[in-house]
């Protein structure tokens, strides 16, 4: 194992609180200072324009939010504990419908959920009915009827329940042993006398193995929780203590094959995560986090309308980081990936789209993904990580995030997005990020009509994949700095603590350009206008300072120039971090004030204006 | 030990050599517990008189907690019956095949019900998104999650 840096994972964690530590030198400018304290606090303290309020519960929060429900409903209906499971699955954990289905008719609402209709569903009553021995070992599926007993008794005046028999068929097994004492599993035709048997109480009776086999197929092939009857056509769904008696093994019982049992285990697991899973996917106000493995669940009723996804964008966080299992061992052997290891969980409440797409809302990012899919090929070359010099036409391959392109051969120098001469990129009248609607207004004929209709999507689809590419690019990028950040370390007097700075403005770049991917979607589909300019004005401003920090972190390391090179690092991160500010607050104000109007229709706005609508 | 779904498929074929098929079902050939093929016939007034069609079982190890994969044949001179509930490459949607198969049915059960399917049919006519199934259809049409619209 090759350990490169001389720390360990406890400072690499805590380096955050360490390096606030060593910034109370003159450097930073007070200015600076104030801003980068105004985040930090805003990140404990009260929401942003562009933050939503949320809560993360974990598998057993949601289990109990699941027990309470159930207990609710027990109390209320006077059924027990599986039954009311079954219940509210049928009803979709609507607990207001169930009960007043329950109410008016309460052996059809039973019989649709699947539980079987016994005497222990009436009000509390005196003799029990069942006269029949509960035991199913032994008995023969062939028993051509039900008993009486599984009758619904009479239970008051205002229903009288009808027969559920009339809704199963006769159970027409195989030929099964003609013996009464014997017993042959009519699925396996097993007849050892040893076999252990089972049946819900329908007592369709088959053997354990049978059922096992059955019960892990529908779990684990087909991620199925609510498993019915083998019989054809019995409707009767296996309550949760049945499926745990099939797949965890009673204390005491005989040991059984241990890979068999680990198996079944996991199928008991997965049993469970689906029913958590069918309970969330029932609730508006909560979603089951997407990463992979885990199974924590988000609560954010605030976005759970779809009115609410016209104005706000529900970027929210389950509270886990990594990934399952795989996290451990990737910081053992890779320390250089640190900055992939415990990402957070991000996603979109509202959507399944992409983890952060701020600021746009849902569905203008969704329209956009659908366009870049439909027009995937005409866009392909875009994509493609090589372009000629305008000066020498020589081949030029990208490699970092930085859009300053110098030709090796020729020493042309360039933007890579727009293809213009660096030279002007720096001033602020320079636009690379606006798009000339001049050219599209002016052409006249269809041909030359669909052609600016092309370029003007090309403009900014060139913008929104160069930032995704860049961001693909960024793992190249932490390597690279790691790399730069030992360097310093061996050629400067500074400690791992103080070259930090490094990864820190990677970070921060990491996040801008996802913003700015995303404010070119949202500029493609805004109406030109006041509104719009302003939008980009805020996003060139945050264009440049990403492009400058860029080129900064890019920059060769001169031993003499670290400090300098410490400071303006450090002082542009702090500036990038205020202008991403700046756009998504300014985006998401917007948002809340009605203030952006759209060149296509949208879901949940009003049409466009025929003026507004882009060609 | 031999698999549940060869002991199992082992006592299907021993009744049906023994008690013989229904009428109207022949079996063709059984030579292993991974495929077998029938010629089913309706018998009576029907839509589909004198015509006789071959139906194929393929069974996973699965068998019987999973359904087996079944199909009309078709090539060799043989086609699949003009059915609302049966596209021309021989896929039939039937929701005994999928979300209502349970263990206990057997492959003469099968047989039968796709027969009596047969026999109730008022107008000959493919279903109408034929065409569009069948191009993009799977080899398997267990691989198929078919909406059954008019199940009785
Ligand atoms: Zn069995
Ligand atoms: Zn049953
Ligand atoms: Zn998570
Ligand atoms: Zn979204
Ligand atoms: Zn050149
Ligand atoms: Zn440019």
């Amino acid at each position: 194992m090759s350990s490169d840096y001389e720390y360990d994972d406890d400072d690499y964690y805590d380096d955050e609180d360490m390096i606030d530590g060593t910034q109370d030198d003159d450097e930073i400018s007070d200015d600076d200072m104030d801003i980068a304290d105004d985040i930090k606090s805003a990140a404990k303290g009260k929401l942003k324009s562009y933050e939503v309020d949320y809560d993360s519960l974990s598998q057993s929060e949601v289990e109990k939010h699941i027990r309470d429900d159930t207990e609710h409903i027990c109390g209320i209906l006077g059924v027990d504990l599986s039954t009311a499971q079954l219940l509210l699955r049928h009803l979709k954990w609507n607990k207001e419908r169930l009960i007043e289905a329950y109410m008016d008719n309460p052996s059809k609402v039973l019989v649709d959920a699947g539980v079987a209709l016994t005497e222990s569903h009436s009000q509390p009553q005196a003799a029990p009915i069942r006269t029949q021995s509960s035991s199913s070992s032994g008995s023969n599926s062939r028993r051509p009827t039900r008993s009486s007993s599984k009758l619904i008794p009479s239970r008051s005046s205002r229903s009288s329940p009808t027969s559920p028999t009339t809704s199963y068929s006769i159970p027409k097994p195989l030929k099964a042993s003609k013996s009464i004492q014997h017993f042959l599993c009519p699925i396996c035709f097993d007849d050892d006398p040893a076999l252990r048997t089972l049946s819900l109480d329908c007592e369709h009776t088959y053997c354990s193995g049978c059922w096992t086999a059955y019960v892990v197929s529908k779990v684990r092939d087909e991620g199925e929780h609510c498993i019915r009857c083998m019989e054809e056509k019995c409707q009767l769904v296996a309550p949760d203590n049945f499926i745990q008696s099939i797949l965890v093994p009673e204390p005491g019982a005989p040991v059984g094959d241990p890979t068999e049992e680990a198996e079944n285990a996991k199928v008991w697991a997965r049993f469970q995560e689906l029913l958590i899973r069918y309970f969330v996917s029932c609730n508006r106000d909560l979603k089951f986090c997407p990463y992979p493995s885990c199974t924590n669940t988000v609560s954010c009723p605030s976005a759970s309308s779809k009115l609410s996804l016209t104005s706000v964008v529900p970027i929210v966080s389950c509270g886990a980081r990594g990934i399952g299992g795989q996290d451990e061992q990737l910081s053992q052997s890779q320390g250089r990936l640190g900055a992939l290891q415990g990402k957070e969980h991000k996603f979109c409440f509202g959507c399944p789209i992409e983890a952060d797409h701020r600021p746009v809302i849902c569905a203008v990012a969704k329209m956009w993904m659908k366009k870049c899919r439909d027009d995937s090929e005409t866009a392909n070359w875009i994509k493609s990580n090589t372009k000629e010099c305008t000066n020498c036409q020589s081949t030029i391959e990208k490699n970092g995030g930085c859009n300053h392109m110098t030709c090796k051969k020729c020493k042309h120098e360039f933007c890579w997005v727009c293809m213009g001469p660096w030279s002007e990129h720096g001033t602020q009248w320079y636009s690379c990020n606006r798009y000339d609607e001049k050219a599209g207004q002016e052409a006249r004929d269809s041909q030359s009509r669909s052609r600016a209709s092309l370029e003007r999507y090309l403009h900014y689809y060139n913008r929104w994949a160069n930032h995704e590419q860049s961001a693909k690019l960024s793992l190249d990028l932490y390597a690279k700095t790691e790399k730069k950040m030992e360097e310093m370390q061996i050629t400067s007097a500074l400690t791992w603590i103080e070259v930090q700075f490094m990864k820190k403005a990677v970070e921060e770049l990491d996040k801008c350009r996802q913003t700015l991917k995303w404010t070119y979607a949202m500029a493609y589909y805004l109406a030109k206008g006041n509104e719009k300019e302003l939008f980009e004005d805020n996003q060139r401003d945050l264009e440049q300072a990403v492009e400058q920090l860029s080129e900064l972190i890019e920059s060769p390391i001169e031993p003499e120039n670290i400090p300098t090179l410490r400071q303006q690092v450090t002082n542009k991160t702090v500036y990038v971090a205020k202008r991403n500010e700046i756009v998504l607050e300014d985006t998401a104000n917007g948002f809340l004030d009605g203030r952006w109007k759209w060149n296509a229709s949208v879901d949940g706005f009003d049409d466009p204006d025929p003026s507004l609508i882009a060609f | 030990m031999a698999s549940i779904s060869s002991r199992r498929l082992a006592k299907e074929l021993r009744e049906i050599h023994a008690e013989g098929c229904p009428v109207g079902i022949e079996l063709l050939k059984a030579d292993d517990f991974a495929t077998w093929w029938f010629s089913i016939e309706v018998m009576g007034e029907s839509q589909y008189r004198d015509e006789k069609y071959t139906l194929q079982f393929r069974f996973d190890s699965q068998y019987p907690i999973s359904s087996p994969a079944v199909q009309f044949v078709v090539g060799d001179g043989r086609e699949a019956p003009i059915h609302p509930h049966v596209y021309s490459n021989g896929h039939i949607c039937a929701s005994i095949l999928g979300n209502e198969w349970s263990p206990v049915l057997s492959v003469i059960a099968v047989c039968v019900t796709l027969q009596s399917m047969l026999a109730s049919c008022k107008k000959k006519e493919r279903p109408t998104d034929n065409d569009r199934y069948v191009r993009t259809a799977p080899d398997n049409p267990k691989k198929t999650r078919f909406h059954y619209d008019d199940d009785e």
